[in-house]
């Protein structure tokens, strides 16, 4: 459709009560010959009094000039607009026009209504029609007698529970969640290493059921996984439980609505849910790794379906894990993690920091295998009741590891092979050792959780951790 | 007709979009094939005869028959069908 690139545009709807009103107006305008051109939305002969009117079946031209009330009139010079009034304000249509006198009888002012362009549905599809050329992912045209959402299962996009399915429509409002272009490659994503861009990853966020302001946040998950400390490719090729998990920090995590409190590491909360299980998606579909594929895991565990949540920092003694990395207080932040696993802590004996802190070091111990030291890393959330215990004694969170630490040093005699008449464990060159169970900077603290419940949660990494394996990895949030 | 309904392919593109036939069977031999009557008349004449060939080639066969050539086979009937048989064939007669 070619555009008026000089003068007047006016746009209007008969079901809309200000348009009729103005409709003599527009007369007037072009009566006094005014360059004008009047687009209808609906009805083709309105207005009547006006020759040069267009119908605007489509909707395209109100899509293309961007209008959101009718009437609305813009001034054109030279392909580029100079002016417009909205609703009728007599004094603005005065100023435009540069006519005096517009509008007698009519009252000064009166608003316009909501242009046929914006109503929700037919908003998505005319970006469809009109953006659609940003989009470049392949198109899939369904068979007449496919039902879409088991389409979507049918082409293996789905982790086993229903997607969302990703028509452009759903694309283009998920990518008004973040200013990046969709063709922004993000990295190449594994076990294919196919090119995974800003749309790619719209597409699985779809999929995955996310709103678009939830679309930062796993961009900078994706971002976080394909950083080669993550190693993400030995992580989904592993035998071992383990998956991404996504902890976020910062602001963003209550714009979203985040859940970092009750039930904060189970289902019910939206973002938490859908954030965690797009970054498995993207991992299935961009990079094809797929159960009984590249991903071996001998039982897998269920957070590989979605493993995200916020930190809890406004009721935390302590400072937020982002800042602890290295993130700007103030700024949003994910931090991704090789997790196994979630195992209980039960304690509700201990009121003294040290009693809780050996009885936390003693669960640890236990990760992966109470023989086996060095081996992988770990997340302790500390839940508010805990944390609670160590705020009172004035416990910093470096104290807190440090006092981990000490209790986290496994005798090399109780933890070789045969010790305890367990066969696992250590080299037998390793009994006179001191063992640490976890690396220098292996062992993470967060604080989460409901109010009441003396437990923590331990979540145990991946058996290759460290410069061997995965690193946990932080990625501020960027829009 | 209404406009085609379209998705946006959210894998890496790396798989042809189309979906690709099942592989063939390396033979018949010891393979059990499925003969699905789709319930028009005379349908039973044509997958008698696929019966006795498949047969004489080595393989078993288990016959099935839609309630009704109008719809699709129920569920049932097609769990049934890919859980005991390597192959099916859908006879459409009439």
């Amino acid at each position: 459709m070619a555009l008026p690139r000089e003068g007047f545009v006016a746009v209007v709807k008969r079901d809309c009560p200000t348009c009729v009103v103005v409709a003599p107006v527009l007369a007037e305008l072009a009566g006094k010959g005014l360059p004008l051109v009047v687009y209808s939305q609906d009805d083709p002969d309105f207005p009547e009094e006006v020759a040069q009117r267009v119908h605007d079946a489509d909707l395209e031209a109100s899509y293309r000039f961007g209008i959101e009330t009718v009437p609305s009139l813009l001034r054109l010079e030279g392909g580029r607009e100079t002016g417009r009034a909205i609703g009728w304000v007599r004094g603005d249509w005065e100023a435009l026009t540069g006519l005096e006198g517009l509008g007698a009888g009519l009252p000064d002012w009166r608003p316009g209504c909501g242009s046929k362009s914006v109503e929700p549905e037919v908003a998505d599809a005319l970006a469809a029609r009109f953006e659609g050329h940003r989009l470049r992912a392949r198109r899939i045209e369904l068979g007449a007698l496919e039902e879409d959402w088991e389409a979507a299962h049918d082409r293996g996009w789905s982790d086993g529970l229903p997607v969302v399915p990703p028509t452009p429509e759903r694309v283009l409002r998920m990518l008004r969640g973040t200013t990046r272009d969709p063709a922004e490659e993000l990295g190449a994503m594994p076990p294919d290493l196919a090119p995974c861009s800003v749309e790619k990853v719209a597409i699985n966020a779809v999929l995955a059921g996310c709103r678009p302001e939830y679309l930062p946040v796993v961009l900078a998950a994706t971002e976080a996984a394909l950083e080669e400390p993550f190693c993400l490719h030995g992580l989904l090729a592993t035998t071992w439980f383990s998956g991404p998990m996504v902890v976020v920090n910062g602001p963003i995590a209550r714009e979203i609505g985040m859940n970092s409190g009750v039930n904060a590491l189970g289902q019910g909360n939206r973002a938490n849910a859908s954030i965690g299980r797009a970054l498995q998606l993207v991992v299935r579909n961009v990079g094809g790794g797929r159960p009984g594929g590249v991903d071996r895991a001998t039982l897998g565990q269920p957070g590989k379906y979605s493993f995200c949540f916020a930190e809890d920092e406004a009721g935390s003694p302590w400072e937020p894990l982002s800042e602890e990395r290295g993130v700007a207080a103030g700024r949003s932040a994910v931090t991704l993690f090789a997790a196994g696993g979630v195992q209980g802590v039960l304690d509700q004996q201990s009121r003294t920091p040290e009693s809780l802190a050996a009885s936390l070091a003693a669960c640890l111990r236990a990760v992966c295998h109470p023989k086996l030291p060095i081996l992988t890393d770990a997340f302790l959330v500390v839940s508010p009741e805990h944390a609670r215990v160590f705020q009172e004694a004035g416990w910093s969170k470096a104290r807190l590891r440090q006092e981990l630490a000490s209790h986290l040093v496994v005798p090399g005699r109780e933890a070789v092979r045969g010790a305890g008449g367990i066969a696992e464990g250590m080299p037998a060159g390793f009994a006179e050792a001191d063992l640490p169970k976890f690396r220098e900077g292996g062992l993470q603290v967060v604080h989460a959780g409901g109010r009441a419940g003396m437990f923590s949660a331990i979540i145990g990494g991946w058996p290759a951790s460290g410069a061997v394996g995965s690193e946990p990895v932080t990625r501020e949030v960027t829009t | 007709m209404s406009e085609p309904r379209i998705l946006l392919d959210p894998t890496g593109e790396l798989a042809p979009a189309r979906r690709e036939a099942q592989p063939r069977l390396p033979g018949l031999q010891g393979r059990t094939i499925g003969l699905l009557d789709i319930s028009k008349p005379r349908g039973d004449v044509f997958l008698d005869r696929l019966a006795q060939r498949l047969e004489a080639s080595g393989a078993a066969v288990e016959r099935y028959r839609k309630p009704t050539f109008t719809r699709v086979a129920p569920d049932d009937l097609r769990r049934e069908i890919a859980t005991r048989c390597d192959a099916v064939i859908e006879a459409l007669a009439d």
